[in-house]
């Protein structure tokens, strides 16, 4: 208990003694470095299909997500009532109570992805590609609901419990454990690339993606300073939390997010609701600049791969993630929880996204060429011209202060809190990969645990393209194996599916709600 | 067959005066069970972490017994000994709802519950649970003061 005030003692001590001009050298080789070491990973997972400037990884999520789609006859939108009474527990057993409900899992597994993504991430996305970047998220959005649907059924068919009572679960377990049930050779290759991948995913985008931005926002009202300070205080608090065990922060965090999530959408809706007569207009420019970019850098395909870029990064679908939290559920049926899962890019793409992304195009943040009506470009001709000159964080915090001018600081305590959370979580989750690589035990959960407060500080001193692209790779990296994998189990989860469909059919399945 | 009585404990000195009444009324009537029963109050609407819920069927089932060991399990030894057929149920779940639904189950004849021991700020704003059960229950609600 005595450890997170020493600790801060260091950093106020520490940021006292350096001087700016050391603290700023810091953060720029520490940038330097990350940038080097990681290049070449980000150069492979992004590389573009011969004789285009279509990264393959973008193709191989929407062929993944289609196929999903198709193979499970739409399952997102024939299933959509079903999964609602789910989570509202009609169908779960009252003498369950007390176990992990839908409900929990699915929010357990939403706090992990809604967040910086759906702030920072759509505004990169519609900064870049452009409001027709929008369209082509909300579209990875809907089609992404088969892959989680398929990922978290077979999170928890395949999950390992414990004599204990403890469970764990997600594609390492379902890869090796579906693949032996196959009679598939390398299924235990394939896990073990997942969870070192789901390691970097977990250091990359769980980590070092949210202490960068956080330290942005945070930078942004107080004054520029270092970003290692801001670091090593997070990395203070999430030690505090994953390795002190304070559950206090977690308790505080886990009450404030959701209410900090419900406070970013009211906002976003009076906006919409007080511009209403722009709407229109705003849905038009999703849809124009989708199929032609309206001058973007990069025109229609410059749209689409922002768009199905962020969408994937926002909602991790595929990606495999989400399956190692849904695994924690009560349930006698594995179908359910896919059921239920899907719920989750619905909310956290095609609704909260879209949000963002209609407050920025409304809010007139994107300069416009009255000329021609397209959208100007910034000096570097890399992405549109904004007012201020924002990106990311900073562009949203914009677009919502046009209309509430006192929600940037709203909007910067939500950041910091979504960048706590999803930290939580992906800690969780790199942890869950790193102890299948090297087994449960306290010296093993420890080290990984200080590895990942250590990343805190790099991540927020580090700037934000490589980061961003260090985030993203690793992130897809973990979809390149799980979605493989998933080509070859996906017979499992219909066999699940047409079982369960045909006895809640014939009324073998029952709501205990009457 | 015996009527049954659903008596609702909280742990506290007020449960006890639930499960002192219910003995009484147990006695007056002759053939009668007491159907011992301690919610412990949970929300399958509630947000938690990772860890927890990798954790949380561990910690119900060490909830459940402590429930039946230190509160259920001592108040039916007291009950038999008296005479009286009894049985313990431990559940989770908000306290009023899961009272009625034991209750309605059971095919209880009433409830007997204690005036609530919970005070301030959560009980004037979201009202007790043994208010909320006099209010919603379906089956007849005895409170003992």
């Amino acid at each position: 208990m005595k450890l997170f005030p020493t600790m801060l003692l260091a950093v106020l001590a520490m940021a006292t003694s350096a001087s700016a001009q050391e603290a700023v050298s810091l953060d720029a080789k520490v940038n330097e470095v990350f940038a080097n070491v990681t290049g070449p990973f980000v150069s492979l997972i992004f590389a573009p299909l011969p004789g285009t400037a279509f990264p393959w990884i973008v193709l191989w999520l929407v062929v993944a997500a289609t196929i999903f789609t198709i193979y499970f006859g739409f399952v997102q939108f024939k299933f959509f009532g079903h999964a609602i009474k789910l989570v509202k527990g009609d169908y779960s057993d009252p003498d369950d109570a007390g176990e992990v409900s839908h409900f929990q899992a699915l929010a357990t597994a939403l706090s992990g992805t809604v967040g910086l993504g759906n702030i920072a991430g759509v505004a990169v996305a519609v900064g870049i590609g452009g409001p027709g970047a929008t369209f082509w998220m909300i579209l990875a959005g809907l089609l992404g609901m088969a892959s989680k649907f398929t990922e978290c059924t077979l999170g928890v068919k395949y999950r390992n419990e414990y004599p204990d009572g403890s469970v764990s679960g997600g594609p390492m377990y379902y890869i090796s454990k579906g693949f032996t049930e196959l009679g598939l050779p390398g299924g235990k290759i394939l896990a073990i690339l997942f969870s070192v991948f789901c390691i970097l995913g977990a250091l990359g985008g769980g980590n070092m993606f949210q202490a960068n931005q956080a330290h942005a926002q945070i930078s942004g009202i107080v004054g520029d300073y270092p970003g290692w300070i801001t670091g090593i205080i997070f990395a203070g608090i999430v030690f505090a939390v994953i390795v002190g065990g304070i559950k206090s922060i977690a308790n505080v965090t886990e009450k404030v997010v959701p209410l900090m999530g419900i406070l970013y959408v009211g906002a976003a809706l009076v906006i919409l609701i007080v511009n209403f007569d722009q709407i229109g207009w705003a849905f038009g420019q999703i849809f124009a600049g989708a199929f032609t970019g309206l001058g973007v850098a990069g025109g229609m395909v410059g749209a689409l791969i922002q768009g199905f870029k962020r969408a994937a990064f926002s909602n991790e679908a595929g990606v495999g993630s989400a399956a190692i939290a849904h695994s924690a559920v009560k349930t006698k049926e594995p179908i359910t929880e896919g059921f239920v899962s899907l719920l989750e890019p619905l909310i956290d793409t095609v609704v909260i996204c879209t949000m963002t992304a209609l407050v920025i195009t409304i809010s007139g943040q994107l300069i416009v060429d009255a000329d021609t009506g397209n959208y100007m470009l910034n000096e570097a001709g890399s992405a549109i011209a904004t007012v201020g000159d924002t990106s990311g964080v900073g562009l949203t915090s914009a677009a919502f202060g046009s209309s509430i001018s006192w929600f940037p600081f709203v909007l910067a305590i939500a950041v910091v809190l979504f960048a706590f959370s999803t930290m939580i979580s992906w800690s969780y989750y790199g942890l869950k990969a790193w102890t299948f690589l090297f087994g449960e035990g306290k010296s093993s959960e420890l080290t990984f645990k200080v590895i990942f407060c250590v990343f805190i500080v790099i991540g927020a001193a580090a700037s934000l393209g490589p980061v961003i692209d260090f985030s993203d790779a690793a992130i897809f990296a973990m979809a390149v194996v799980n979605i493989f994998a998933l080509y070859f189990l996906m017979k499992l989860v219909r066999k699940e599916l047409n079982s369960y469909a045909s006895r809640l059919a014939s009324g073998e399945i029952k709501s205990f709600k009457h | 067959m015996p009527s049954k009585l659903v008596i609702g404990l909280d742990g506290h000195a007020s449960g006890e005066r639930a499960l002192a009444h219910g003995m009484r009324l147990a006695e007056l009537i002759g053939s009668c069970e007491l159907v011992i029963v301690y919610v412990i109050e949970w929300s399958p609407f509630s947000f938690q972490t990772a860890e927890e819920n990798a954790q949380r069927h561990k910690r119900r089932e060490e909830e459940i017994a402590m429930a039946k060991n230190r509160v259920v399990e001592p108040a039916i030894a007291r009950v038999t000994e008296a005479g009286i057929t009894a049985r313990g149920v431990v559940r989770h779940g908000d306290v009023a709802d899961t009272l009625n639904a034991i209750s309605i189950k059971e095919n209880a004849e009433q409830i007997v519950v204690a005036r609530s021991s919970e005070g301030g700020f959560a009980k004037r704003f979201f009202g007790s649970s043994t208010s909320n059960l006099v209010m919603n229950a379906t089956v007849p609600v005895t409170v003992v003061n």
